[in-house]
């Protein structure tokens, strides 16, 4: 009775003229929104939900200003360049309870030692999504993507980190090679790849390769399991020459008007069953410990969604880059140009 | 003093909103902010007219002229059978014209996404009626099929209202002087209409020219035009610079046109348009 009633006043402050606003920038396709509604309902607070399509765009748009958002969603790689930058305000810890719920090796990672800015919120692998009626040769190397069989049938990836990624371990780098010869190495190899390309795309890659439009698709894991379970025809492997391993965080970007908004909504988003929500809805791989429990089996078990410590053997995290980054984006434009 | 002073917030608000943006532009452009400093260059725009590039604006020009015709020359006879004294549902099919234009442009794109698959509407059709399939999503052709179809009804307004203005009494003098259909359209209607023909290929041509969202959305991201280039140093690379040459390059490819047009363009009509 007094829960109810201090519901009640909750939804009624939240009703009064100064109501609080929380701006929210995420990645597309990437919350189940009818969460958003009930943390509205809920706190009183005004989610303002806008998305975007890679750390880049994001990036830009943060570091341009003019935009006030209070949580934003960059991975790994992006995490650290933002900080470096000063770009970041910590999280209060003691503020988000449910960051308990975290899996210890989500935790603590290289790119955020001690979780002072962010937050893990799903994590995955880079692969090919394939269609198993339109490919009959094995899918175990990158090899594939640049097979001549299948020109017109392979859809890429629009992200620079990801394409040029991709490339340099096919070359045997590091895809987070920092001398300039690699880079463009790998943006020859691009550019030789682009007569074979359907399409550069992102969240349409799921669709496309949903409908058989294409045979194969460069593609992060969560997306796979999506379109897994809408077509049973598609299956999803991580080549043996190695993949990128990544992380997705929560953070408070510098002058956020909102902190304390932001980091109730982090918590809300930790609690178990919404995390599970979220986890079912996108098909990425949740960090959260009580949540992957409560998936179904057949996802929670499937090594492509949950792959143990042991299947990661030849994957590497993206770290942020410096002034090399420049290397990259021209790289890119060309590979784009061509 | 009195004509001017009405015009004052007109002239704040071209300020603010046009003037100094491209003093922007055309500050970014020619600077460098290498060396935490700022410096004058003109790397930005040797790196423009490098060949990689060269053949980005190259490819955007076709595909803005190859879209532009394609309206012209599917929408002179649409406005002229709409403007002719026979068609009686004029007032409807003008309204079939304007009406997918209430609806958001992108969403409209988008559905061309899904038409054009492999296993899409369009496709099921032309097998229904035992036709081979189509494969044009993701090419040059879905480009400017997705341009025609956004830009048409800007070449068939501006040709339709100029066609309707026309005096009766010069077709019936035409025919009183013996002219027959084909000259009277050779000799009258087609150079009284060239001032809406001038209008629609400018408001085809510069749309067709700088979008990005029709090419990246039909094009798969390959066929990067102009548009795309400058929206990607500008959201996704943040080379402000380079974008902001690229930008002025086609500034000024857009004067020349415009230029081009207006010496074509003498009536008053044409103009009174815009």
């Amino acid at each position: 009775m007094l829960g109810g009633l201090l519901l009640l006043t909750l939804i009624l402050s939240g009703c009064s003229s100064n109501k609080e606003t929380l701006y929210v920038y995420n990645w597309g396709d990437y919350m189940d929104e009818s969460i958003i509604a009930e943390f509205e309902k809920e706190t009183g607070i005004k989610v303002v939900y806008d998305t975007f399509a890679t750390n880049e765009d994001m990036y830009v748009k943060i570091k341009s200003g003019g935009s006030s958002y209070d949580l934003i969603f960059p991975s790994d790689y992006m995490i650290t360049r933002m900080r470096d930058e000063g770009m970041l305000e910590k999280i209060n810890l003691a503020n988000v309870p449910n960051f308990k719920y975290i899996d210890d090796r989500f935790k603590g990672q290289d790119y955020d030692p001690n979780n002072e800015y962010s937050i893990p919120y799903m994590w995955g692998t880079v692969g090919i999504l394939y269609n198993t009626t339109m490919v009959d040769d094995p899918v175990d190397s990158w090899d594939i993507l640049w097979n001549p069989k299948y020109r017109k049938q392979i859809l890429m990836l629009d992200s620079q980190r990801d394409a040029i990624g991709v490339a340099l371990i096919k070359l045997g780098y590091s895809l987070n090679s920092t001398d300039p010869k690699q880079i463009s190495e790998a943006g020859e190899l691009l550019k030789q790849q682009k007569p074979l390309v359907l399409a550069y795309a992102l969240d349409e890659i799921k669709d496309k390769m949903v409908s058989g439009e294409a045979a194969l698709a460069l593609v992060w894991s969560g997306d796979a399991i999506y379109a897994m379970q809408s077509n049973p025809d598609l299956d999803y492997a991580i080549p043996k020459e190695g993949t990128n391993l990544w992380f997705d965080g929560m953070a408070i970007p510098k002058g956020a008007k909102n902190k304390a908004a932001a980091e109730k909504f982090i918590d809300f988003l930790c609690r178990t069953e919404i995390a599970f929500r979220n986890a079912d809805y996108t098909g990425y791989a949740t960090p959260h410990v009580e949540a992957r429990k409560l998936l179904d089996p057949e996802i929670r078990n499937n090594k492509a969604a949950y792959p143990d410590d042991e299947d990661l053997v030849n994957v590497e995290v993206f770290v942020s880059l410096g002034e090399v980054l420049k290397e990259y984006d021209r790289v890119w434009t060309e590979v784009k140009a061509h | 003093m009195n004509r001017t002073r009405p015009m004052l917030p007109y002239m704040v608000w071209m300020t603010i909103f046009i003037v100094v943006p491209l003093f922007l532009i055309v500050y970014y452009a020619f600077t460098s902010t290498e060396f935490n400093g700022v410096a004058l260059t003109l790397d930005n725009f040797r790196r423009v007219f490098q060949p990689v590039y060269m053949k980005v604006l190259w490819r955007s020009v076709k595909l803005a002229v190859v879209s532009t015709a394609v309206c012209l020359f599917v929408g002179y006879p649409a406005a002229l059978i709409m403007a002719g004294n026979a068609f009686s549902r004029k007032n409807t099919v003008i309204m079939l014209f304007v009406i997918p234009m209430w609806m958001n442009f992108l969403l409209r794109t988008y559905a061309w996404l899904t038409l054009l698959e492999r296993s899409g509407f369009v496709n099921q059709f032309l097998a229904r009626i035992g036709l081979p399939s189509l494969n044009i999503l993701y090419t040059d052709s879905a480009v400017v099929l997705g341009m025609v179809y956004n830009f048409l009804p800007f070449m068939i307004l501006p040709i339709y209202s100029v066609l309707s203005k026309i005096d009766r009494g010069v077709l019936e003098a035409a025919a009183d002087l013996g002219a027959n259909k084909v000259v009277t359209f050779l000799r009258v209607i087609l150079p009284l209409s060239l001032p809406g023909v001038i209008s629609g290929i400018t408001m085809v041509f510069m749309p067709a020219l700088t979008t990005f969202v029709i090419s990246r959305l039909l094009g798969g991201g390959q066929y990067t035009l102009i548009g795309n280039l400058i929206e990607q140093q500008f959201l996704v690379v943040g080379d402000w610079g380079f974008g902001s040459a690229i930008s002025m390059v086609m500034i000024i490819l857009i004067l020349i046109s415009m230029a081009v047009m207006s010496f074509f363009e003498d009536g008053e009509e044409g103009r009174a348009l815009w």
